[in-house]
């Protein structure tokens, strides 16, 4: 069986400059599979990528991008629309910018349901209106006649994310979806989000920055670092033996999961993401490595460091044990 | 990466890239060059009347003569002679419709944009008042007033086109009053009029310079259309508005009579309108660096 | 928002006030109007005759104040030439004004808004230029030169509309179409910027997201929001075409208050040009209210504020 989200060997180039180097993801059935690395490396880039919806001049290419089983590398704008918001449902990062100022909030969330569902108008208000309800907005009906001018960041944010599971989605690929939300709010959103997954097997993509989360919810994470995914593992294993050295930076506060604190920052590291000019070869992370040696200047292995747990390094596998040996 | 852009060099390339700009260029420039040549370049005197040849079509038309390219009007004044100096009517109406109303409408948007509160409610109602004016209108029934002449169609368009330079004057100002080096400028004690003449006239000129373009397009047009309806240059001058005017009588058997000034009026408002739209996406993209 | 019309409210009452002032202060120009009555031929006699029976002989405020209170009451006093009450003649050939002005503008839109929109979703294309080049072209067009054209072509060659005069509605089309051509460049060039900004916009990202169909998408979320500016611009063009009816229909001889306005030019007839004056710059000023009331009404960010 397939997983439900596969991705192979992404890459995204915005004219001369690559967004995204090669990055391999999976999400299955019912798995929270998150995303995390610093500002700037690609996270939102390959979300948007993976729902065709990246800006005007944005090129993708993959060896393998499939959808429950489906390729949907070459997919036209029209196949993809009907896979969009019905199947698979995208919460993007900006929650301020982006419901459209001149219409209803009601008809924003509505339009959805009937024109995947084919819903009625009373069905799909009261769908809307359920969930609003259930991502912590109190008198929805009120909020579906009124205005996104009218709504603050947070219910915005909440308008977002109602919108992306008004026709329950089979994946969801959230961009930081609970950033303006207060404590509350967000452990409220998160528990919908495991309802869903437990009910029907919503299958998640999750990018955040706040590792508080990440250790909450995460099935499996992946660490991205300069447009590549540089480590990814099955959450309890990468806070317990994090191969990558910039794996290790992040989580240099954070070294045990459940000890971490929420809206804790990731472990700063000294130097900021290289500008990667074309035709580059070895690791990216090099100059800011402690570990770095001549090897890192070639092409560097993907080294599995347990079943299910891969890295792309030239140290060996196990090398932090050694090390805290 | 790491190109240096020469502001000056760098605007003059991507002018002359520009199709626009050149074919604008050429345009303006040609006409320009024979307005001012007219009196040496003219085949024939403009006025002098051949009654025997009347209606003659151009020389590349059947019945056309070598004499006289373009043909004769209905009174056999040559054609080309009196496009010729239609062109030198046109082009002093829009260049001195420019500076008149460039003159009014830049001082008012400037003193608004600068100053704002009370100096800029005035010069905001004034822009109003006068955009509800309906031009065409008002410029003719001063001609039927006063009589018409070359100088007062000078004179009212002057007085009439000055609202979109104040409105341009007045933004650009207002953008630029706040900025360092015009602060900078107010308190090393430069006096406000040294402030208004030496920092901000010439950092908002070349939006002035679009503008510019535009009302010269619009006074060219509007002169040919006050002339067409008989209270603009008075005959015998030949303002191309008037030539189609005299011409209209005979179109329907010889359409050529309005074809010929027609198209020369409507090729020098495109060039100078094009000039003025290679100036502004040059400008656009100044702006956005 | 209340506050902010009733602002524009004032203002435009004020303009008003300005307006008829300058359109009493523009027959005063030439110094002494009896003799402008008179005409060339008149003896001094004559002119003293027109100057008691006009009351011309008054103190300039007086003569302005009376004008005032009449005009504000819409008597805008008796045509020397038609020998009717000028409010009559305005009365009778405002609505060919009007309808020749809202023909234009329909033209202008149904040109305007596809190509803006078609423009702008193949920004930087050929076809993008080439609209652009349509505007262009639009813009340098001189009015009455392409009427002749018109009627040379459709009215004679063609034979397919009546050349001129007025009458039923197959006269309103060139005379339409050519007032459209001043103002299909301002509204293509603000659908096409509204529209490129639009669909670069975050909710047309969230548009597709939702995997809306590339209809709605352009039409309910682009051209929603890129609309707004392009109504309440219609309104102000609505009003720029009918102050420039004047040229048109004396192209095509359709009786219109233009006409009316410029065959009184050509007799002297100053109170019918002064009220013309007067209503075209009236009507100019309520459309830019409505165009303010309008950007109101279709914004909800000012409605609600
Ligand atoms: N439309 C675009 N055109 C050109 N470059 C882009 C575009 N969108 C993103 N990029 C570049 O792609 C890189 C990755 O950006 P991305 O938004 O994916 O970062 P991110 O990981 O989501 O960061 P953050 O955590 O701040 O959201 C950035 O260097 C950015 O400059
Ligand atoms: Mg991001």
């Amino acid at each position: 069986m397939s997983a439900l989200l596969d991705v192979r060997n992404l890459r995204v180039t915005f004219g001369g400059t690559a967004a995204v180097r090669g990055a391999s993801l999976t999400v299955e059935k019912g798995e929270t599979h998150c995303l995390v690395g610093e500002s700037g490396c690609g996270k939102s880039v390959t979300a948007l990528a993976l729902m065709g919806l990246l800006a005007r001049g944005g090129k993708r290419e993959a060896d393998a991008l499939s959808f429950a089983g489906q390729d949907i590398r070459n997919l036209g704008e029209r196949d993809m629309s009907r896979l969009r918001g019905d199947r698979m449902a995208m919460i993007v990062q900006e929650p301020m910018t982006s419901l459209n100022p001149a219409d209803t909030v009601g008809s924003q969330l509505t339009e959805v349901l009937r024109r995947h569902r084919g819903a009625s108008r009373a069905q799909a208000v009261d769908r809307a209106a359920e969930l609003l309800g259930r991502v912590g907005i109190t008198a929805p009906g009120l909020r579906l006649g009124q205005y996104p001018h009218q709504l603050s960041g947070g219910l915005r944010q909440r308008v977002m994310i109602a919108m992306a599971l008004m026709c329950d989605p089979e994946l969801l690929i959230a961009d930081e979806p609970t950033t303006a939300l207060d404590v509350t709010v967000q452990a409220q959103i998160l528990r919908l989000l495991a309802e869903l997954q437990a009910e029907f097997g919503l299958g998640i993509l999750l990018i955040t920055h706040d590792l508080g989360v990440v250790a909450r919810i995460a099935d499996r994470v992946s660490v991205m670092y300069a447009g590549e995914v540089v480590e990814s593992a099955p959450t309890a294993e990468l806070f317990a033996a994090p191969q990558h050295p910039y794996t290790r930076g992040l989580l240099t506060c954070v070294p045990v999961p459940g000890k971490v604190k929420r809206g804790e920052p990731l472990g700063s590291i000294p130097g900021v993401v290289p500008r990667i000019p074309p035709g580059f070869v070895g690791c990216s992370f090099r100059d800011r490595c402690a570990y770095a040696h001549a090897a890192c200047k070639h092409d560097i292995p993907r080294q599995h460091a347990g079943p299910d747990h891969e890295a792309l390094c030239t140290l060996p596998p196990g090398w932090t044990d050694r090390a805290a040996a | 990466m790491s190109v240096t852009v020469v502001p000056g060099t760098g605007a003059a390339r991507r002018l002359l890239r520009n199709i626009g700009f050149v074919v604008g260029a050429t345009i303006v420039g040609v006409t320009l060059i024979v307005a001012i040549l007219a009196p040496w370049i003219t085949p024939y005197d403009p006025f002098a009347v051949d009654l025997v040849h009347r209606l003659v079509p151009p020389s590349f038309m059947e019945d056309g003569t070598p004499a006289n390219f373009l043909g004769t009007d209905q009174l056999g004044r040559d054609y080309l002679s009196r496009l010729i100096y239609g062109a030198r009517i046109s082009m002093i109406i829009g260049i001195a419709t420019v500076i008149t109303s460039g003159i009014i409408g830049t001082t008012l948007g400037i003193l608004g944009g600068f100053y704002g509160g009370r100096m800029d409610d005035v010069v905001m109602f004034l822009i109003t008042a006068r955009l509800s004016i309906p031009v065409v209108l008002v410029a003719l029934a001063v001609a039927g007033l006063l009589g018409s002449s070359f100088i007062l169609v000078i004179l009212v368009l002057g007085l009439l086109l000055w609202d979109r330079f104040a409105v341009v004057a007045r933004s650009t100002t207002m953008q630029i009053r706040t900025l360092d080096y015009v602060s900078a400028a107010w308190c090393a004690g430069s006096s406000q009029a040294s402030v208004l003449l030496r920092e901000i006239l010439p950092n908002i000129a070349t939006h002035l310079a679009v503008v510019a373009t535009l009302e010269m397009a619009l006074a060219i047009l509007l002169e040919a259309a006050l002339s067409f309806l008989g209270l603009g240059v008075p005959a015998p001058l030949p303002s191309w508005g008037l030539m189609i005017a005299e011409a209209k009588e005979y179109m329907f058997f010889t359409p050529w009579v309005i074809l010929v000034p027609g198209i020369a009026l409507f090729v020098l408002v495109l060039g100078v309108n094009l000039l003025g739209d290679a100036l502004r996406d040059l400008l656009g993209t100044d702006l956005n660096r | 928002m209340l506050k902010f019309l009733l602002r524009r409210l004032i203002v435009a009452i004020l303009v008003a006030l300005t307006v008829l002032t300058l359109s009493f202060a523009l027959t005063r120009l030439s110094g002494d109007l009896a003799i402008s009555i008179a005409g060339p031929n008149a003896t001094q006699q004559d002119v003293e005759i027109i100057r008691q029976a006009y009351g011309l002989n008054r103190p300039l405020t007086t003569q302005y104040f009376d004008w005032l209170v009449r005009a504000v009451q819409g008597d805008f006093g008796e045509s020397y030439f038609f020998r009717d009450r000028v409010a009559n003649l305005i009365g009778s050939r405002l609505p060919i004004t009007m309808t020749l002005g809202l023909v234009g503008l329909l033209i202008a839109l149904v040109v305007a808004l596809p190509l803006g929109i078609i423009a702008a979703v193949r920004e930087n294309s050929w076809v993008d230029r080439t609209v652009m080049m349509v505007a262009l072209i639009g813009q340098a067009m001189p009015s009455f030169w392409l009427g002749l054209i018109l009627m040379v072509w459709l009215g004679l060659n063609l034979d397919l509309l009546p050349i001129s005069g007025t009458g039923g509605p197959e006269y309103y089309v060139m005379p339409g179409i050519v007032l459209s051509f001043s103002a299909i460049p301002s509204l293509m060039r603000l659908t096409r910027s509204g529209m490129i900004e639009a669909l670069s916009s975050d909710y047309i990202r969230t548009a597709r997201a939702k995997g809306l169909s590339r209809l709605s998408i352009l039409v309910k979320h682009a051209f929603r929001n890129a609309a707004i500016p392009v109504v309440a611009i219609a309104a102000v063009q609505l009003g720029f075409m009918l102050g420039g009816s004047i040229v048109i229909e004396s192209v095509f001889a359709m009786h219109g208050v233009g006409y009316l306005a410029w065959e009184s030019i050509g007799k002297n007839d100053f109170p019918v040009v002064q009220a013309v004056v007067l209503v075209l710059a009236l009507i100019y000023i309520a459309l830019t209210l409505l165009a303010d009331l309008l950007n109101a009404v279709l914004d909800p960010r000012l409605r609600t504020a």
